[in-house]
């Protein structure tokens, strides 16, 4: 009984928080929700007995994931800088 | 497309996708009774062939070796196109200089409050680290989650101490190389089955106490460390090119 009701806790948790993620506009605040999102999945598999799989999501989703997506942005945003500025001189 | 007929054409997707999920998550078995004959199998016969607690370790370096070599050297090659990408160009190199630099405002100082607590978890995260890629066949965990363990050591380095300092420490050509040696000796300990006359991946090490310890497993305590060694340091490369970036493009505002 309380390993279903934990189930399903776990479940709806990863479901509210999933359209949680895609519904966050800002890239930037969607890398924290992105954590949060992997947060959860770390609470399910746990509960589902997959204490590898769950150690596995926990490292990679906290750590490198969101870095990843940071970074990336970094770089296309000094991109767009570099190709407006490119823009600019030629219209000079 | 209006933003109606595409919100309708979404909702005819999704909806069924839903329904689809909620039926295939009311059906899943109850929980520590799986539905494979191979899952009870590898339950039973791990501890006594293998000397090793945790199953799922003993699969993904032992009966299923293979697949996991297969796996770190998918690793390996993203890490390299990741560098090879990111690579600069010679006429913007500028990598030398990494002071934290921005136009309008100096980077603020980090915190004593966060250098101190940083330097205490460096310790700790690594050792974690390494306490996850050595007991991989007796506790959840392997070489692949401690690696990434390790690795969160080295970010935690960067937001303690300072730019410079941590591309000092982890330079990427010592890295590189380190990740190249963890994805060798992961082959090479393959190898080692094929001079004592058994399969490629057989595990020819005496497999040490059991119930198991950190000695027990033979080639799949080594084979989780190998796979430590190359996650750890391809992570520490990943991180180092994508902070150069972030530097770089600080230093350019």
């Amino acid at each position: 009984m309380i390993e279903a009701c934990l189930r399903w806790s776990a479940i709806a948790l990863v479901a509210a928080i999933g359209p949680a993620v895609a519904l966050t506009r800002d890239p930037r605040a969607q890398a924290i929700t992105l954590t949060l999102y992997g947060l959860a999945l770390t609470l399910l598999f746990f509960v589902l007995q997959a204490p590898d799989v769950a150690l596995a999501q926990a490292t990679v989703g906290a750590v490198a994931l969101p870095l990843m997506v940071l970074l990336t942005l970094a770089r296309m945003r000094r991109m767009d800088r570099d190709r407006d500025r490119g823009d600019d001189e030629e219209e000079r | 497309m209006s933003d109606r007929a595409r919100r309708i054409i979404f909702f005819v997707g999704a909806l069924p996708l839903a329904a689809l999920l909620v039926l295939a998550c009311l059906r899943l078995p109850p929980s520590g009774r799986g539905g494979s004959s191979y899952g009870d199998v590898i339950n039973g016969a791990a501890a006594d062939e293998r000397h090793a607690a945790d199953a799922v370790t003993a699969v993904n370096f032992d009966y299923r070796a293979f697949d996991t070599l297969g796996e770190e050297f998918i690793l390996f090659t993203s890490v390299m196109g990741v560098v090879l990408l990111l690579r600069r160009s010679s006429e913007d190199d500028t990598e030398d200089d990494t002071d934290d630099k921005s136009a309008n405002r100096q980077a603020p100082p980090t915190s004593d409050a966060v250098r101190a607590l940083g330097l205490a978890l460096v310790g700790l995260t690594v050792s974690f680290g390494l306490y996850i890629v050595t007991h991989g066949q007796v506790s959840p965990g392997g070489g692949f989650q401690g690696g990434v363990i390790i690795a969160t050591g080295w970010m935690v380095l960067y937001l303690a101490g300072n730019a410079q300092t941590y591309c000092r420490l982890a330079s990427p050509s010592l890295f590189e190389a380190v990740e190249a040696l963890g994805a060798a000796s992961y082959a090479l300990v393959g190898a080692g089955a094929l001079v004592a006359g058994m399969a490629y991946l057989a595990n020819y090490v005496p497999l040490g106490p059991t119930p198991s310890t950190v000695r027990s497993g033979g080639t799949i305590a080594l084979l989780s460390v190998a796979v430590g060694i190359e996650v750890s340091a391809g992570f520490i490369v990943l991180i180092s090119t994508f902070l150069k970036e972030a530097l770089a493009e600080r230093q350019d505002q």
